[in-house]
């Protein structure tokens, strides 16, 4: 898939930003926030390591410390499924196969049902009733296709991804500006470059928005597989957490899963500033001419 | 009423060819309204366009002006009747054709110098050769340094001139301009005028130029062809001949400016007032 990456390549020589008068208070407020935010976490889990050593069972409820015993014993001794690295290795390539797949598909098939009527009213039908099955139910059948090993976990991790980026793709496909369509024609635009210079790019931003949620659904979808049945990963590991009563277990998983999902999360904000460089920011207003 | 015929075919500032390069003859076109109705927006419609003429069209708001340039342009059919394009029935989008659309229609993610570059690039020219052509017609049309700025960081003129060199670079010979320079102010709008006219002299161009604004149609044209309320016809077609190469803001002083004016101006305002009327009914 070329998106139109040439264009994007170039840098904006953007207008210089004003800057804001009291940029110390700004700095010292920011600061503040900081401050604020940690004083919270150190109450919440102060009090919850408390309330865990004197009125709850720490047996259902746990505690910060013993999640954190938990953390460093996977990392430094591995877990009863081997080393944490091969686990997180193996959710993480589940996530990331089914989230390049499934992004792919929803795109092409998005875009092209997007730009074509036909092909969308032939469509329609059947892309309703596949969506309006409870996918996670998939998850059973995969295994039973696949086996215990990753495809199983990809195929749901796709099919998660899959309608969460089609929807977007296709709506985006849709909105292209006609006068910008119209005036590519003009200029002289086959249709291979219409779909690269103009559709394309114009359905960037919807696609982009989607990806965000499509890689939360794909570690689920991972998850959720190797819930279902596996012999590696995350969900392995809180599966078995589960079946032994270990809830420090269970919420030294979530932990690693949360902050696979923050990482994604900032790597694909550095994708979407980059391809959507050309857009007007918030903070920069007109021209200057 | 100066219902005046059209020129015969080369004369005056045409060079010499064998017929017009537009040929509009009883075109028609009707839409389907999204109450399942038909509306038809011009009836009957007969024009030509000889090479290198500059042809404006005026005519009251919503009378069909645009969709009369859609047609030329091939992004419309016609629902009947003919339309010609160098001699040749138009089906897709006829080569040679420039089109500055109405509203802002260049590319929001490509820098100012990619988005003039664009025509060449699709028509397979190299990359490094489409940008240095590219940034010789920008110079042209004064924007030099602006080659990597967006168009969002452009204001309402300079998008305008993007939009101009963006045309202009395919070197068409029939160049459509719909109401190009209606949102500028006076004083961009004049310097706009003058630049076009020094940009289209020598060009053998054919301009066929859509506007609101008498003065502007009259300053630049050859012909101004008044439209009717919709569906839209040819009412009136008038020769301007005053001597080029003209300064618009010096032009519009002179007696013979004046004559012309009164003369459009009377075919044009009945039309306007029957498109009122219509506009008053509608609302009541
Ligand atoms: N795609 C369409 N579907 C239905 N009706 C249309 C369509 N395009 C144009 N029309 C109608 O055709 C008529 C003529 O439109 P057009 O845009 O050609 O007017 P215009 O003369 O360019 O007006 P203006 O001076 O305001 O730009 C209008 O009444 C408009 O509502
Ligand atoms: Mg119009």
């Amino acid at each position: 898939m070329s998106l139109d990456t040439d264009a994007m390549a170039v840098e904006a020589d953007a207008p210089p930003r004003r800057v804001p008068a009291g940029l110390s208070r700004r700095a010292r407020r920011g600061w503040k926030v900081q401050l604020v935010r940690l004083a919270l976490v150190v109450a919440w889990l102060g009090s919850w390591e408390l309330a865990a050593s004197r009125w709850i069972d720490p047996f259902y409820y746990s505690k910060p410390t013993a999640i954190g015993h938990r953390l460093v014993d996977w990392f430094t001794k591995g877990t009863s499924f081997g080393s944490i690295w091969t686990n997180i290795g193996y959710t993480l390539a589940e996530a990331v196969y089914g989230f390049v797949i499934g992004a792919i598909a929803g795109i092409v098939l998005g875009v092209a049902l997007g730009r074509s009527r036909f092909l969308a009213d032939v469509c329609a039908p059947f892309i309703k009733a596949a969506n309006a099955i409870p996918r996670i139910v998939l998850a059973s059948l995969f295994v039973i296709w696949f086996g215990l090993g990753m495809s199983s976990k990809i195929a749901t991790a796709v099919v998660l991804v899959f309608f969460a980026v089609f929807f977007n793709a296709f709506q985006g496909a849709r909105e292209v500006d006609k006068v910008v369509n119209d005036n590519a024609r003009i200029l002289g635009a086959n249709r291979w470059q219409l779909m690269t210079t103009i559709v394309l790019p114009s359905a960037t931003s919807w696609i982009l928005a989607s990806l965000h949620t499509a890689f939360g659904f794909a570690l689920i979808g991972a998850i959720v597989g190797e819930f279902t049945g596996a012999d590696k990963g995350l969900g392995l590991l809180i599966n078995n957490a589960q079946g032994t009563f270990d809830s420090a277990g269970i919420y030294a998983g979530m932990i690693i899963v949360t902050v696979i999902a923050l990482l994604a999360e900032w790597l694909l904000g550095l994708l979407e500033k980059r391809l959507l460089a050309w857009r007007p920011r918030q903070a920069t207003s007109g021209a200057a001419t | 009423m100066t219902q005046r015929t059209q020129p015969p075919a080369g004369v005056a500032s045409a060079p010499p060819q064998t017929g017009p390069v537009i040929r509009l003859s009883g075109a028609t076109k009707t839409f389907e309204t999204s109450a399942g109705g038909e509306f038809t927006a011009l009836r009957n419609v007969t024009l030509d366009v000889n090479p290198g003429e500059f042809v404006t069209v005026v005519g009251p708001t919503g009378c069909g002006k645009s969709t009369t340039l859609a047609l030329v342009s091939g992004l419309e059919p016609a629902s009947a009747g003919g339309v010609e394009v160098a001699g040749q029935p138009v089906r897709g989008i006829p080569a040679g054709v420039g089109y500055m659309f109405q509203s802002d229609a260049a590319l929001p993610w490509r820098t100012v110098l990619d988005n003039v570059a664009l025509g060449l690039r699709y028509r397979g020219v190299g990359r490094a050769e489409a940008r240095a052509r590219a940034r010789d017609w920008i110079a042209r049309v004064g924007l030099a340094g602006f080659e990597k700025y967006y168009p969002h960081q452009l204001s309402g003129g300079m998008r305008k001139r993007v939009a101009m060199a963006q045309m202009l670079i395919t070197e068409p010979s029939i160049i459509l301009m719909d109401e190009p320079f209606g949102a500028l102010d006076v004083q961009t709008r004049e310097l706009m005028q003058d630049e076009l006219l020094r940009l289209w002299a020598g060009s053998g161009a054919a301009v066929v130029f859509v506007t609101h604004d008498l003065t502007e149609a009259i300053a630049l044209a050859d012909r101004v062809v008044v439209m009717t309320a919709a569906p839209a016809t040819v009412k009136a077609d008038v020769r301007v001949d005053l001597p080029r190469p003209r300064r618009v803001e010096e032009i519009r002083l002179e007696p013979a400016f004046l004559d012309i004016y009164r003369d459009v101006w009377d075919a044009l305002r009945e039309e306007v007032e029957i498109s009122r009327m219509r506009g008053a009914n509608r609302v009541a």
